[in-house]
């Protein structure tokens, strides 16, 4: 009820009264948010070119299935519709680019709807949810149609060298490893937006230089896997190399756009090294010694459970603070 | 000094206003466990209900006799015998949905639903009201375990009561018949009764809240009541 009278407030930029810290950012949150779907371009053009044009079904399905899903629901529990904060564009954006090529569009709109009312909604929407809303979709489907999820079509101009897998599949299952030029142009199989390693960077540049996302994160990332990955490969040269980690599967995609995602991630400096950390240890477990050949969407779930502990843990001192 | 409830409300209180599953959140074990199917939902409800009712009115009986320090182990003695009973006709009558229930039938003796009920009714009330009492719990438990078990049947393999209802261009989710869909369900399900609940007690307080607006000098005894 309090927090009405302010948002009229902000509304018609009359005087507002808050309290501390009064920080202000370049950006609102409508302009980051946007800036992140622009981001994300690159991906989706890459999308297309190696898939084909029905991708680009697939993520306007998911988009407008999210954009949709959140308009009913704040219309039915009466709140103010705010799907123009572009929130709900990214959980759906994130959500196609995610999911295997041609994959269902009943099971792409069903991940949107689960992921914006479950994951996101249900916890109060933008600002509360503790999972990223997108990968709790994609989790949705895997446990749903674990089948129809990891049937990969390959790219319209595959070197036919690998069939049917992925780089990390065929690394796996079948001890077959991928050159690092289609890994990083992405002329690989893969879930649509992450096989093209240079389409991620470009918006990952953009958005580290832009301030939006926050470099501690997809750096820590990195760092642990180059020393997790690193230091299993030194002991058995038959794991992957840390460099094949960095650029295989989804982890570009994960530390750029998942791992991320302001309101799932720690809020501290000290938090986001332990978070991405964290995040690379799970994966390059579940990578090398799981059952499943990728793992980078459950390691940052995992890792989101721990955000407000981490968060409690690493909250700075008071100035003048005495440790007790 | 207590209200005098009567005898039917004991009965119906069990159904929704104290449902041992949406309201009293007990007997979460098969709950979530068993309700892969609609079936396996209404058989574990029926056996609950059974070693409820039974135990309840012995418990009840005898309610005087079981000195304080000791009850708990005696109420666990008196539910084991039944739920003895319950295994060994279960497994000798049906045993298909013996084998599909499988360790949590045995389990029904550490149901914190039965226990439960002991504690706080059958052990302070009379046979009539205690057994009145278990068959409602008994009766919201089927209630709660068929529902949650048809819609993950339906979902999650198509079928209700094993027949199919679904066509067969309807993908079923894998996830409802896995724990991970127990969980989602229940809570769903929670969720919703709640949130209606909610409402209507919203809509009631504003109800008595525009009659006081029009109507000050009736509506003011009222208010006080409330």
């Amino acid at each position: 009820m309090s927090d009405v009278p302010v948002t009229e407030a902000q509304n018609r930029r009359e005087l507002l009264l808050s309290t501390s810290p009064h920080l202000h950012s370049r950006w609102t949150t409508k302009q980051i948010m946007w800036f992140v779907v622009l981001a994300l371009l690159p991906c989706v053009i890459s999308a297309v070119l190696y898939f084909g044009l029905y991708q680009l079904l697939v993520i306007a399905t998911a988009v407008l299935f999210a954009v949709g899903t959140e308009a009913v629901i704040q219309y039915l529990m009466k709140k103010p519709i705010a799907v123009s904060d572009g929130s709900a564009v990214i959980t759906g954006l994130l959500l196609g680019l995610i999911v295997p090529p041609n994959f269902s569009l009943a099971f792409t709109a069903l991940g949107s709807i689960f992921a914006i009312s479950v994951g996101k909604m249900l916890f109060g929407g933008l600002g509360y949810n503790i999972f990223n809303p997108a990968l709790v979709g994609r989790a949705f489907l895997q446990a749903a149609f674990p089948v129809a999820i990891t049937t990969w079509t390959m790219p319209q101009f595959a070197v036919d060298s690998i069939s049917k897998a992925t780089p990390l599949a065929a690394l796996k299952f079948d001890g077959v490893s991928t050159a690092m030029g289609p890994l990083f142009f992405g002329n690989v199989g893969g879930s649509l937006g992450e096989t093209s390693a240079i389409a991620v960077l470009l918006g990952g540049v953009f958005l580290l230089v832009t301030g939006i996302a926050n470099w501690r994160i997809p750096a820590a990332m990195v760092v642990g896997v180059i020393v997790f990955g690193g230091a299993l490969w030194l002991i058995d040269s038959n794991y992957p190399n840390p460099i094949f980690h960095l650029f295989a599967g989804s982890f570009l995609f994960g530390a750029v756009f998942m791992a991320t995602d302001y309101v799932s991630s720690p809020i501290t400096g000290l938090g986001m090294w332990i978070y991405g950390l964290g995040i690379s240890l799970i994966l390059v477990l579940i990578r090398v010694f799981g059952g499943l050949p990728e793992g980078v969407m459950y390691s940052i779930l995992f890792m989101n459970a721990f955000v407000p502990l981490i968060n409690r843990y690493t909250r700075p001192r008071i100035f003048g603070e005495v440790k007790s | 000094m207590k209200k005098q409830v009567t005898l039917f409300t004991e009965f119906t209180k069990g159904l929704w206003d104290q449902n041992p599953v949406f309201k009293q959140v007990l007997g979460m074990c098969p709950t979530l466990a068993v309700t892969v199917s609609a079936m396996n939902g209404i058989a574990m409800a029926l056996a609950t209900t059974f070693v409820l009712t039974f135990s309840s009115l012995i418990i009840s009986l005898i309610r005087k006799l079981i000195p304080t320090q000791v009850r708990i182990a005696s109420y666990i003695v008196i539910i084991a015998t039944f739920v003895t009973i319950v295994d060994l006709v279960m497994r000798a009558q049906f045993p298909e949905l013996s084998k599909e229930l499988g360790p949590y039938i045995p389990l029904i003796v550490v149901n914190c639903l039965i226990l439960g009920r002991q504690e706080a009714f059958a052990s302070k009330n009379t046979p009539i009201r205690a057994v009145l009492d278990a068959l409602g719990m008994g009766a919201g438990f089927l209630i709660a375990l068929a529902s949650l078990g048809a819609i993950r049947e339906i979902l999650g393999s198509r079928t209700l009561l094993g027949v199919q209802i679904l066509p067969d261009a309807f993908e079923p989710w894998l996830v409802m018949i896995l724990p991970a869909g127990a969980f989602l369900t229940l809570g769903l399900m929670m969720g919703f009764l709640n949130f209606m609940v909610l409402r209507k007690k919203t809509r009631e307080e504003q109800e008595l809240l525009s009659r006081h607006l029009q109507e000050p000098k009736m509506s003011l005894a009222k208010g006080q009541e409330a």
